[in-house]
C-alpha cells in the first residue's frame, strides 16, 4: 500500500516537472522529449488507477506516433532557440492575463464540482471490478454494440483525416519517371522480341 | 485491486533498476573522471571534420504524410484489441460492427493507394 502511494507521488511529481519543462525548455526538441517523459508518467498514473488499456494505448499512440508528429512539426517549422525568445516581454501582459483568467475559471469549476450521491445507480455502464474482468474486456463489451454510433463515427473521422492529409500534402510530380510494374509484367515476348533470319553477307 | 497492482510490481522493479543504472552512469562519469575541458575537447566532433550545417533544415512534407497515415492505422489497430478479446460476448452484431468500421477504413486505404500516396518516386 505504501509502495502504491510512493509510486503515485513519484509518477505525478515527474509528470508535473516534465510538463513545466515542456513549456520552459529553450530548445523545442527538448520540449518534445520532456513531453514524451510526461506521457510515460501519465501512463504510469493510469496503471495505478486501474485503467490498463488506456495506459498502454497512451504509450503506443501518443509516444509512438503523436510525439513523432510533434517532432516533425518542430523540425519543419525551423525555429532556432533564439528566435523563440524574441518578443517574450511584449506578449507577457496579454498572455499572462489570459492565463490568469483561465486559472480562475478552472478553480471556480473545480471548487463547485461534486459527484451526486446517486451517480453510482444512474451511470450508464458501471465499471466492473478488476477482479471480475479486465479493463480491456469491459471496454470491448460496450464499445462495439452499445456505443456503435460513436464507434462508427470514429471510423468516419479517421477516414476523413486520411483523405484530408492526402489531399493537402500529396501531389504527383510530373518530372519523375516511375516504374510501372504491371506494364512490365504484361509485356509479351512476341511483341518485343523479333527473330530475323539473316542471310550470309547481308544486313537487315 | 491489490492483486492487480502486484502483477505490475516487476515492471516497477525494472523501472527502478533502469533509473538507478542510468543515474549511476551519468553521476559516476561526472564524479570519477577528471574534468579538464579545453577548446578542442569542447568543439563539436563529427567523424573528424567540422559539422557542415545546422541539423535543422526543412525537409519534404511527404514524410509528414507518411507519419499521419501511420497514426491513423495505429488507431485502427488500437480499436481491434478490445474487440478481439471480447468477441465471445458481443456476438454477431459486434463482429459486423467492427467489419463495417474496417470497410470504411479500407476505402480510405484504397483511395490512398490509388492516389499514389504510398509510392516514393
Amino acid at each position: 500500500m505504501i509502495l502504491e502511494a510512493l509510486a503515485f507521488y513519484v509518477f505525478s511529481g515527474i509528470l508535473v516537472i516534465a510538463s513545466l519543462l515542456v513549456i520552459s525548455a529553450r530548445n523545442p526538441v527538448h520540449s518534445v522529449l520532456y513531453l514524451i517523459l510526461a506521457f510515460f508518467n501519465a501512463a504510469g498514473l493510469f496503471v495505478l488507477l486501474g485503467a490498463e488499456f488506456l495506459a498502454m494505448i497512451l504509450v503506443i499512440v501518443y509516444v509512438g506516433a503523436v510525439a513523432v508528429l510533434f517532432m516533425f512539426v518542430v523540425m519543419m517549422l525551423d525555429i532556432g532557440p533564439t528566435e523563440l525568445q524574441q518578443g517574450f516581454l511584449h506578449y507577457l501582459p496579454t498572455g499572462g492575463l489570459i492565463g490568469i483568467i483561465l486559472l480562475i475559471e478552472l478553480l471556480i469549476i473545480l471548487g463547485g464540482w461534486h459527484f451526486s450521491p446517486e451517480l453510482a445507480k444512474t451511470v450508464g455502464a458501471p465499471i466492473p471490478p478488476l477482479t471480475k474482468e479486465t479493463n480491456t474486456h469491459a471496454i470491448g463489451a460496450v464499445l462495439y454494440t452499445r456505443y456503435i454510433y460513436l464507434f462508427q463515427s470514429a471510423g468516419i473521422i479517421l477516414l476523413i483525416s486520411m483523405v484530408g492529409a492526402i489531399v493537402l500534402t500529396h501531389r504527383r510530380r510530373q518530372d519523375v519517371r516511375t516504374q510501372k510494374i504491371s506494364s512490365q509484367v504484361n509485356r509479351h515476348p512476341r511483341k518485343t522480341v523479333e527473330l530475323q533470319n539473316v542471310e550470309i553477307d547481308k544486313g537487315i | 485491486m491489490d492483486n492487480y497492482l502486484q502483477e505490475y510490481f516487476p515492471i516497477l522493479v525494472f523501472l527502478g533498476i533502469a533509473l538507478s543504472i542510468a543515474g549511476a552512469i551519468v553521476l559516476g562519469s561526472l564524479i570519477i573522471v577528471p574534468q579538464k575541458p579545453d577548446i578542442e575537447k569542447n568543439s563539436s566532433y563529427e567523424c573528424g571534420f567540422e559539422a557542415f550545417d545546422n541539423a535543422r533544415n526543412k525537409f519534404d512534407v511527404r514524410f509528414y504524410l507518411v507519419a499521419i497515415l501511420f497514426i491513423i492505422f495505429d488507431l485502427e489497430v488500437a480499436f481491434l484489441f478490445p474487440w478481439a478479446i471480447s468477441l465471445g460476448e458481443i456476438g454477431v452484431f459486434g463482429f459486423w460492427s467492427m467489419i463495417i468500421f474496417l470497410i470504411v477504413l479500407t476505402i480510405g486505404f484504397i483511395y490512398e493507394w490509388r492516389q499514389g500516396a504510398l509510392e516514393w518516386e
